[in-house]
């Protein structure tokens, strides 16, 4: 049972794809005057922009990782992904399909997609055992044929996610197990229909750090062992860096930037994902850090134009404010949206640009890494 | 050494309940504070940490009850006060002026009714009445801009602040009597990592400026290492270590240290698997027996699961402290060096005295955490401005 239901797909098969996806929330009417509670019509009234214009795919056998700060839209995004809420725009492609609104295709949809949340204390029910959470989903989904085949496959999934012997932690109840077993019991119950995507909502940031690196292995192994491709949502990039292939960085609903995990991380090309890094505990550390970008993020209400970083980043020109910066390449599959790397005149994405102030003719290599060079900004002025 | 302690906390054991079914949340830890230190404690979560220093403050409620031990504070040099023995009257006056408090949670900690001017300036009332309205609220305003916020917040209520300004607010409230020691529980677990830096960094700066020295409890040992002076690490309501940050993070003395370090995946350099530390966290209902990590650790022994390691210091200089029989050479000595071997290089050296020399290349395992080249020449770079700044 524990032999995964797929047709040897390609090392590289996007299974699930996100193009341009939006969601935004409406803000409902705040209690005004006496005490009413002023409800706005749908589609009128101001909106949290929680995720704009999103692109993604996961491969098989793949962890994309997705970093960003509290209130970056990442949960929104993984909530999107596994079909919970309805996108304000843009598209979910499963194996290229769009997804339908039966419920027949809802069910079908939830059996190759399936979440992990961040809290395993609050995701199991405290009144039910091990073996009643496993089932669960076997009768959900009809999967299983009989009494013994149920407990078959119970114990089959529960050793996929090395909890064994499988009988010690059938009778458990969530209590009775510490943080890593409980979390290795969500993970089985979303591994109990054989799902080809694993959406992992900041899986380990509840655990003990002892335990996280157990869990984050479980997950690479998934992987590699049944070409899981995963979603590996969370604020700590040196753990994105340490699990997954590729990573994306969120900053206020927005993608910034993406690519291989270690160029990203180690040739950041976008301000934020040098400030996150420059933030980011590292006990090799040998000088001073120098914030370059503090402050807090933007209204999700009313984000800035153009770039949505341009009112902290260090290095932000005219046309930040004017413009949304595009994907520009950073090398190896990698790319930010910011101006800093606008290659000139030869990019496709600066031609389209009619009337704006004369872009920076500067090779975007040089660009790649204004971490270190203090004169970053003044480059697009050189000419 | 002794001239400059400012809190000194010795074998201090703290119960939640009575009997037979006490949990030992807290057994004989002894911690040093010294003026103008950063005090770093880690340990996960259940480990004691919080409960061993609202113990310390007597803040511990019931049904947590102080079993054992003596926790004295020096508020000057020659003035000593037992806080276990004192009365409700001293501890009132020296709470907030000599110690204060700053709690992760600082959206539970602030009242949420109240101007963020009253609850800075309630403090001062109480402890400074001869202060006039006005001066309260100069001083108030003067707090808060130390903290890097703007005055017209005085009037704000807590959940008009961000989760970073209500911990800057905390930060203020707690320096506000100018207090020697700041405990700081998580101050910085439920902010984002720019937050948490930037507050970082203005801690680091007021300590620099005022003078007072920090306890600070966190889960991070990552973090701690960057901006504690001192470390010490606890599990299951035990001291196992406590090391200069650098030498802790050079050469690690006790296995649940280097399991700990073992724990974070760097941020630089080729990735390899980690391990972390196979098994959990004890419950302190059935602690095992002998040293509380040996069924987590992969040196144990025969004499771990029989016998508990004091906390001794480890080789020459005194602020070098372990509780592993590996260290304190009273096991199969052979085994015990060929199992080091590979983890804390010159094993020998502890032994020998030449403890702090052999932190440079004392990285720990080098097959679990690559150290980039020319960490030897860093380390030893470091060793030095530690020593000052706990000796300060």
């Amino acid at each position: 049972m524990t032999t995964p239901t797929l047709d040897a797909p390609d090392m590289t098969a996007t299974l699930l794809e996100a193009r341009g996806l939006t969601k935004h929330f409406p803000v409902h009417g705040a209690v005004r005057g006496a005490g009413r509670r002023v409800a706005r019509r749908r589609g009128s009234g101001p909106v949290v922009h929680a995720v704009d214009d999103v692109s993604l795919a996961l491969r098989a056998a793949r962890v994309t990782a997705v970093v960003g700060e509290s209130g970056s839209g990442k949960s929104t995004l993984a909530r999107l992904l596994a079909g919970l809420i309805t996108p304000t725009a843009g598209e979910l492609l499963l194996d290229g399909r769009a997804m339908a609104r039966s419920r027949r295709r809802r069910l079908d949809y939830a059996k190759t997609v399936q979440m992990v949340l961040q809290d395993p204390f609050a995701s199991l029910n405290p009144i039910h055992d091990v073996h009643y959470h496993l089932s669960r989903p076997f009768k959900v989904h009809g999967l299983a044929r009989s009494g013994a085949d149920l407990d078959g496959k119970i114990a089959a999934v529960l050793e996929r996610v090395a909890l064994t012997p499988a009988d010690a932690y059938l009778h458990k109840y969530p209590h009775e197990l510490s943080g890593g077993q409980r979390q290795r019991v969500a993970i089985a119950r979303a591994l109990a229909v054989q799902p080809r995507v694993l959406l992992a909502d900041e899986p380990v940031s509840m655990l003990d750090v002892s335990i996280r690196l157990g869990v984050l292995n479980l997950l690479a192994d998934l992987r590699d062992s049944e070409q899981l491709a995963i979603l590996y949502i969370t604020h700590d990039i040196a753990s994105a860096r340490y699990l997954a292939d590729t990573i994306i960085v969120m900053y206020a609903g927005q993608e910034v930037e993406s690519g291989p995990a270690v160029h990203v991380t180690d040739t950041p090309a976008h301000p934020y994902t040098q400030l996150l890094l420059s933030a980011a505990p590292d006990p090799e550390r040998v000088t001073a850090v120098t914030l370059r970008g503090a402050g807090a993020p933007p209204s999700a209400v009313a984000p800035p134009s153009g770039c949505r970083f341009r009112l902290r980043c260090p290095h932000a020109m005219p046309i930040c404010a004017e413009r949304v910066p595009p994907a520009f390449p950073a090398g190896d599959g990698h790319v930010s949206a910011c101006w800093l790397l606008d290659a000139g005149p030869k990019s496709p994405a600066v031609t389209t640009r009619a009337g704006t102030p004369e872009p920076p003719a500067v090779s975007s290599c040089q660009l790649v890494r204004p971490i270190t060079g203090e004169d970053a900004p003044d480059l697009g002025e050189e000419r | 050494m002794s001239g400059d302690r400012l809190l000194e906390i010795r074998g201090l054991c703290v119960d939640y309940g009575h009997g037979p079914d006490a949990v030992h949340a807290v057994t004989d830890a002894d911690v040093v504070l010294h003026r103008g230190e950063v005090l770093g404690l880690a340990g996960e979560s259940g480990s004691g940490k919080s409960t061993l220093v609202m113990a310390a403050t007597r803040l511990l409620r019931p049904p947590g009850v102080i079993t054992g031990g003596a926790v004295r504070l020096y508020p000057a040099v020659g003035t000593e006060v037992d806080l276990l023995e004192a009365d409700y009257d001293v501890l009132r006056v020296l709470r907030w002026s000599q110690v204060s408090l700053v709690l992760q949670s600082a959206m539970n900690a602030l009242n949420p009714v109240m101007t963020i001017r009253v609850q800075l300036t309630d403090a001062l009332a109480a402890h400074q009445p001869h202060l006039s309205r006005q001066d309260r609220h100069a001083r108030a305003v003067e707090l808060l801009e130390m903290v890097g916020i703007n005055s017209d917040r005085l009037s704000s209520h807590p959940h008009e602040l961000s989760g970073g300004m209500r911990q800057r607010v905390m930060i203020a409230m707690a320096l506000a009597l100018q207090p020697q020691v700041v405990i700081m529980d998580e101050p910085t677990t439920a902010l984002d990592v720019v937050t948490q830096r930037e507050i970082l960094e203005e801690l680091k700066d007021l300590r620099d400026q005022l003078g007072f020295a920090i306890l600070f409890i966190t889960h991070d040992l990552s973090l701690l290492i960057e901006i504690a002076d001192a470390i010490a690490v606890m599990y299951a309501g035990r001291l196992v270590e406590r090391a200069p940050a650098s030498a802790l993070f050079r050469a690690p003395r006790h296995p649940y240290t280097l399991g700990l370090l073992s724990s974070f995946p760097p941020l630089h350099g080729p990735r390899t698997p980690m391990t972390g530390i196979p098994g959990s966290p004890p419950d302190l209902r059935a602690l095992p027996s002998g040293c509380v990590f040996h069924p987590r650790c992969r040196f144990a022994f025969d004499k771990c699961a029989v016998q508990a390691p004091p906390l001794a210091v480890v080789g020459a200089s005194n602020d070098r402290l372990a509780a592993c029989w590996l260290q304190l050479g009273d096991g199969p000595a052979p085994a015990e060096l060929a199992l080091r071997e590979p983890d804390l290089t010159e094993p020998t050296a502890s032994a020998n005295g030449t403890q702090t020399s052999s932190g440079p290349t004392g990285r720990p395992a080098p097959t679990e955490r690559p150290a980039p080249t020319g960490v030897p020449e860093r380390a030893a770079d470091h060793e030095e401005p530690v020593q000052q700044g706990s000796t300060a």
